[in-house]
């Protein structure tokens, strides 16, 4: 293989710039949302809720290699599904579960949906970009991560979450922390392993993969079946698209099985952008401007100032 | 303290004793001039301070429970709604009803309006007072308190909305500090450090203005996080920052008549001639000033509900609930202040000033938890959160009234070496 050297390297570049700037039409134009737009090579998995049964093994081998309590009912209770929490709604993520199953009963329908809630690891994260000690960090694997040694414990991130995903460990009085799913980043993840649920399900729902191989993967599973799939892969787009993606049939759209489908294709950071734009505005123009109306508003004083002298 | 003055005591307001050349003592000026019996009669005679004890007797064990037992045993422990009363009161309520250190700083010092130079330093005081009781209720709803400083040293997220709030809180808590070191060298006959804030009050007022403009609409943005989750008619990605900022400035105008108000009736002992007899039109002058940022603040919402095309939602029932709170809250403080402006009446302003306050408490507290998880389910906060909230809130009313008592707030220092 051909050594690459500096000089090579600058001639190759400025070539394939020039290439580029020729394709896109513009480098700058590219370039001028700001946009981070993922990690190019990062994991995916994409889940086929059609096959889903609401074993539960994933919600036990989830709880397994993260080393949780043990949970009230064990995983081979079924009843769990029928569950209703505060507001009339199925169970959520917690500090004792980073996963769960949902079952949704869709009119028109013969048999249940099963739906698998995590963290979906999105691509611009609002917990990342709304922590103000840098606690989470999106790893080029594709996971969102945490430190729980810096958080300080304001719970931001779980309003900026737009699924609903942290849980805080509010019982801790010493050192309560976000919970939430980290891929199995530190077990499995980070040496190219699938996370502890794919790898456990009975009815191989979940695919794991290159993330822009399972977006190619999902919409040829919707070609191969147009009558069975829904044609939207559920983030794809949404938020500025996940890592965990979801297919689901025709006759249970998403908005019926649980999912909000008013999220928009915009990263929650994007809705933030007008405020810090006018943070460096304000810290420059504020100063001049307002010693400016001193200046006039004191002219008279600074007049008689002057004559007094004089 | 009232019963006192009647029959002839006057409280402390000189370095030196009346005809002589001795010095007051620290502890003769921290009891206002009176021997500790005299001073502690005075506080049981007061019946607010019963209404203290109880609150203290039932609110301290629960604040020691928080810490003992955490955030679980005093919350229902949300994951849903992670913000409750100590965030959704103490800071979003709180933080808007001090704007008065900055508008009155800036009004004085900066636009040299030397006729409210009275009720500067209580608005000083309300600004300080709110922004150090704010960060009290943080530290209480925070999980790990003792990691407050962490944003600032250990762990940086400078592109996190809160960022900006905690750097700028602290950093204009220490600018009111410094504003309010003339009232305690004044006190203390120090004269350096009153000089050398005197050569600095510029650049700590418009450092002030810049402050506020950022954290105050830094806190309405850190609810553009939240795009589902507040109700739409309360978010505006585009206009929450300045609804946060223009609402603030009639927020801490009024708040400041409501309490040179309570002064006035309360302590009307330590309030001078000068303070007393400017009042009605300081409260008028404050008014225009209230009034001008009501009708800012009333059309820039309803240009947001345009350019979000959110008219139609103004009939569902949180329509009917956000027509409530822009009619009791804005429309109708709005009209009163113009009343008392036109009629001179400075009762009437008063009264607005108090709907005012409400209406802003109504509005922080609609974008906080009540139409926050509109499609969820309502939060009812856990009665210990109401406790210790009322308790921190208590502590606020107490450590002010401690402070008017003695600084150089609401009377002038006599005989004081220029």
């Amino acid at each position: 293989m051909k050594r690459l050297n500096r000089r090579s390297f600058l001639k190759g570049g400025l070539a394939s710039g020039v290439t580029a700037a020729a394709v896109t039409g513009s480098v700058g134009k590219a370039d001028a949302a700001g946009d981070f737009g993922g990690y190019p090579d990062s994991m995916g998995v994409l889940v086929d809720l059609t096959k889903c049964i609401g074993c539960r093994t994933c919600e036990a081998a989830c709880n397994k290699e993260q080393n949780l309590p043990a949970p009230d009912k064990p995983f081979t209770d079924m009843s769990v599904h029928d569950e209703v929490r505060h507001g009339g709604l199925p169970r959520r993520t917690s500090e004792k579960a980073y996963t769960v199953v949902n079952k949704y009963e869709v009119e028109g329908r013969e048999h249940p949906l099963f739906r698998k809630v995590q963290c979906n690891h999105c691509q611009e994260p609002g917990c990342l970009t709304s922590c103000f000690v840098n606690a989470y960090t999106k790893t080029p694997e594709g996971a969102v991560i945490y430190d729980p040694k810096v958080c300080v414990g304001c719970r931001t991130c779980m309003i900026a979450c737009p699924f609903y995903i942290p849980a805080y460990s509010y019982s801790s009085p010493i050192n309560p922390v976000v919970k939430k799913c980290i891929m199995c980043y530190d077990t499995r993840l980070k040496f190219g392993r699938p996370p502890a649920c794919v790898e456990a399900c009975p009815q191989q729902v979940m695919t794991f993969g290159k993330r822009k191989d399972l977006i190619d993967l999902a919409h040829k599973t919707i070609k191969s079946r147009p009558s069975l799939y829904l044609d939207h892969v559920y983030g794809e787009k949404e938020v500025g698209g996940t890592s965990w993606m979801y297919l689901t049939s025709q006759d249970a759209p998403f908005g019926e099985i649980g999912f909000d489908t008013h999220l928009g294709k915009q990263p929650i950071i994007n809705y933030v952008k007008e405020f810090l734009a006018i943070v460096p505005m304000v810290l420059t123009i504020w100063p001049a401007l307002f010693t400016g109306f001193h200046l006039l508003a004191t002219r008279k004083e600074a007049k008689k100032n002057d004559e007094s002298v004089s | 303290m009232k019963t006192y003055v009647t029959q002839g005591f006057e409280p402390i307001d000189t370095l030196k004793k009346p005809g002589s050349d001795t010095p007051w003592t620290l502890k003769e000026k921290l009891l206002l001039g009176l021997s500790s019996g005299e001073y502690v009669k005075q506080l049981v005679r007061n019946p607010f301070n019963w209404i203290l004890a109880i609150i203290y007797a039932v609110g301290i064990p629960i604040i020691l429970g928080r810490f003992y037992y955490g955030l679980g045993w005093v919350t229902h422990s949300s994951y849903d709604y992670p913000w409750g009363l100590f965030l959704g009161w103490g800071l979003f309520c709180m933080v808007p009803l001090s704007a008065s250190g900055f508008m009155l700083g800036t009004t004085v010092e900066l636009f040299g309006r030397k006729d409210f130079k009275p009720i500067e330093r209580l608005g000083l005081l309300n600004g300080l007072l709110g922004y150090f009781f704010a960060v009290m209720f943080l530290q209480a709803d925070l999980g790990q308190p003792w990691r407050l400083i962490y944003p600032m040293f250990v762990s940086l997220g400078p592109a996190a909305v809160l960022f900006l709030v905690a750097w700028h809180v602290a950093t204009y808590l220490t600018v009111q500090v410094a504003e309010l070191v003339p009232a305690a060298s004044e006190m203390m006959g120090w004269k350096a450090p009153k000089k050398f804030v005197k050569s600095i009050v510029l650049g700590l007022t418009v450092a002030g203005i810049i402050l506020s403009t950022l954290h105050q609409g830094a806190l309405g943005a850190l609810f553009t996080y939240a795009p589902g989750k507040v109700h739409p008619l309360w978010y505006s990605y585009s206009f929450q920052w300045f609804h946060f900022f223009c609402s603030s400035i009639f927020a801490g105008l009024s708040m400041l008549i409501v309490v040179s108000t309570l002064s006035k009736w309360f302590l009307k002992w330590r309030c001078d001639a000068d303070f007393l007899g400017s009042l009605d039109r300081i409260t008028l002058g404050l008014s225009k000033g209230a009034s001008l940022a009501l009708i800012t603040y009333l059309i820039i919402k309803l240009t947001a509900v345009a350019h979000d095309n959110e008219w139609g939602l103004l009939f569902t029932g949180w329509g009917q609930w956000y027509i409530f709170e822009l009619s009791f809250g804005v429309i109708l403080p709005l009209i009163l202040y113009t009343v008392a402006i036109r009629n001179q009446s400075v009762a009437v302003a008063r009264f607005a000033a108090l709907i005012a306050v409400l209406g802003i408490l109504l509005n922080r507290l609609n974008t906080a938890l009540i139409t926050f998880n509109w499609n969820l389910y309502q939060e009812i906060p856990h009665w210990r959160e109401i406790v210790i909230t009322v308790t921190i809130y208590a502590t606020y009313i107490l450590v002010y009234r401690a402070v008017l008592y003695r600084l150089p707030i609401l009377y002038t220092w006599k005989g004081e070496s220029k």
